[in-house]
């Protein structure tokens, strides 16, 4: 990519949060100008991290620092430090290559699918969708129309059909063809749900045992607006299908999706991409320089 | 659901219990834990805050002082304020005096506007109506398809709206009111196109479908999962749209549910239903009081009451009590009769009906 890119996305992503910032930098500037006692200055401080949904672990961390001006400073560089900690670049560069979406009910699966084939698209590259929800009306539909509109090819299957073999006649079609890179979408599902979460991991093992390797990629969308929910949704996706990295999607409204951040610290888990509007194009990936910087800026 | 938040507060109660008399000393620290508690929960730090006070003014009452039993007083008046938060008393949805009802769903994307559309179509079959399905979503890749093939499932009837028609909604509103009154429907959900409520021009669209339908219920649907900005979309619908209702989707994992406690206290909208799955009859009526009695391991038998009344034939029940008595009482009686309690749900599932059974609820896990 090359540096006008860069910059572009940097004030993209600089726009789209612009919400959050505001509400984000106005308190922080209270805080820091306000001349308070420390003690005081943190409370304020747990008080503005609490709204942005980061966790308590992590709200205990950012008591280290030592003088009220330092505060900013410290988090910034503890928050940079916690996300950047493992590479957020998809590792779904060769083909054939397998990329899987899950993620609870209406988190945003098969918009940011959308996203991610037009992006693999611009780069030339051959993708065939997976519509792997058999339950939810109009699932099948609803990628479908995507497919149409980005001129994919997609594999559709009847409803309440096992999404397993669904996926096991989209492989073969996938490797007939030659195609580059496959992408799954999965129904949504609550974490808690033992069977449905064994479906999922039966789909990883169909695509397992017939491409090697793949798939490279288990995504796992959550919502920005979503609250401390989020760590225990990532702990039993990753349990049941070893999921490489979260698609944070929403992210253009006011919430923070501050709950990401303990994800990334208790299960070190990179966030990859981030959605920030309906269309196919609203998506960007994730840097945690300019995820902080934005959001203090 | 609550789980969480339920085990917290639980503790809260018992170290009360423990102290007997109740101080400043030990009923800072039990705000103490009750604050974290709740904003572990998710629940809004403005009604923590609220929260926290009402109950330290209320607590620290001469009166509970005075009592033989103050920490059963203060569990007490958590469990009101908790109710209080939660909305009081339970409020039905209204039906309009003149038919048709209008029933307008509205939310951000993701919440569960169209299955909870399903759901409430059901419902309300079951109360001898005739409803209509209609979605004026025509944003999301194939929202139209969706709530076709749920209506399709429950053999109800669907309105189809096409993007051109809605280039005039007032003519193609006033065309669907007519189909509506002309074929004796009785009531008309209205399912919208999920928005973020920092879109303004889709806000518009959707005062604009308000105006004109002037539905008797403006039902907001959220997301339990949601963590502190569930107040301020919430918030927003309800300053531009006007909302009557809220019910509360995906409750059927272990969200800590905080979002709930907010979004009744923040907007002063009662929460009708909860969605606890994702078939059509997965949707729970609310009552304030026993989920504030369930929150804090008091009990609700009487959801658990309710619930075996339903599954449980009468009839069938005199009869096999008196085959019981005349031990006529075969293993085809008795196949029945697990059957049943099957259908009661999980054992863990009854048991959070009852009070005192916390320490249990991990049972089907061991």
């Amino acid at each position: 990519m090359g540096i006008y890119n860069l910059f572009n996305m940097l004030g993209n992503l600089r726009e789209k949060l612009a919400k959050t910032r505001l509400i984000f930098k106005q308190k922080f500037d209270e805080l820091l100008l306000s001349g308070k006692p420390r003690q005081e200055t943190l409370e304020e401080l747990a008080e503005t991290l609490i709204l942005s949904d980061v966790g308590m672990a992590i709200r205990q961390k950012t008591k280290k620092a030592e003088s009220s001006a330092g505060i900013e400073a410290a988090l910034k560089e503890e928050l940079i430090r916690i996300l950047s900690r493992f590479p957020s670049r998809l590792s779904l560069n060769a083909a054939p290559g397998v990329l899987m979406m899950v993620g609870v009910n209406g988190g945003g699966k098969t918009t940011s699918l959308a996203k991610l084939t037009h992006r693999f698209q611009e780069e030339g590259k051959r993708v065939l969708l997976v519509a792997a929800d058999t339950f939810r009306a109009a699932a099948q539909e609803q990628l479908a129309v995507w497919g149409k509109r980005l001129n994919a090819p997609i594999i559709k299957g009847q409803y309440g059909a096992d999404p397993a073999s669904v996926v096991f006649d989209a492989v073969q079609h996938f490797k007939s063809r030659q195609l580059d890179y496959m992408l799954v979408d999965t129904a949504g599902r609550i974490h808690t749900n033992t069977n449905l979460m064994n479906e999922l991991e039966k789909i990883k093992r169909v695509i397992a045992r017939e491409i090697e390797g793949a798939p490279q990629e288990i995504l796992l969308v959550l919502d920005a607006g979503i609250g401390q929910n989020a760590i225990i949704q990532a702990r039993e996706f990753l349990k049941f299908s070893g999921i490489t990295g979260i698609f944070l999607t929403k992210l253009d409204g006011t919430a923070k999706g501050g709950a990401v951040i303990s994800i990334a610290d208790e299960l070190g888990l990179p966030i990859k991409l981030i959605g920030t509007g309906e269309r196919e194009t609203d998506l960007l990936d994730f840097s945690a320089e300019q995820f902080v910087d934005a959001l203090f800026a | 659901m609550f789980d969480q938040l339920s085990d917290r507060l639980q503790k809260v109660m018992k170290f009360l219990r423990g102290e007997g008399k109740v101080t400043e000393k030990n009923m800072a620290e039990a705000l103490k834990m009750i604050r974290l508690a709740l904003l572990e929960a998710d629940v809004n730090y403005k009604v923590v805050k609220d929260f926290e006070q009402k109950i330290k003014v209320k607590a620290l009452n001469q009166d509970v002082l005075d009592s033989l039993t103050p920490a059963q007083q203060v569990i007490k008046i958590v469990r009101d304020e908790l109710t209080e938060i939660l909305g009081g008393s339970d409020k039905p949805l209204t039906f309009s005096s003149a038919p048709p009802s209008i029933f307008m769903l509205v939310g951000l994307q993701g919440s569960g506007k169209t299955t909870t559309c399903g759901k409430l179509a059901k419902w309300a079959l079951g109360r001898g109506k005739n409803p209509l399905l209609v979605s004026f979503d025509m944003k999301r890749a194939a929202a139209q398809d969706q709530l076709r093939m749920i209506a399709g499932n429950l053999k109800l009837p669907f309105y189809e709206m096409t993007s051109s028609q809605m280039a005039a909604p007032e003519d193609a509103l006033s065309e669907l009111m007519k189909f509506t009154r002309n074929r004796g429907y009785d009531l008309l959900l209205v399912d919208t196109a999920g928005r973020l409520h920092v879109d303004e021009e889709l806000m518009d669209e959707l005062r604009l479908v308000k105006n004109i339908l002037n539905p008797v219920e403006v039902i907001y649907v959220g997301d339990s999962m949601t963590g502190q900005d569930a107040v301020k979309s919430a918030q927003a619908f309800a300053e531009k749209i006007g909302l009557t209702s809220v019910i509360l989707t995906k409750l059927d994992g272990d969200a800590r549910g905080g979002a709930a406690l907010s979004i009744v206290s923040v907007t002063g909208m009662p929460i009708k239903f909860v969605g606890v799955g994702e078939k059509f009859d997965k949707l729970d009526v609310f009552y304030p009081d026993r989920m504030a009695s369930r929150i804090l391991g008091l009990g609700d038998i009487l959801t658990l009451i309710e619930k075996a009344e339903q599954e449980a034939d009468q009839e069938e029940a005199e009869e096999l009590a008196r085959k019981i008595r005349k031990q006529e009482f075969t293993l085809e009686d008795f196949k029945k009769q697990l059957g049943h309690l099957k259908k009661m749900g999980s054992l863990s599932g009854v048991l959070s009906h009852l009070p005192g059974t916390g320490p249990f609820k991990n049972l089907d896990k061991v």
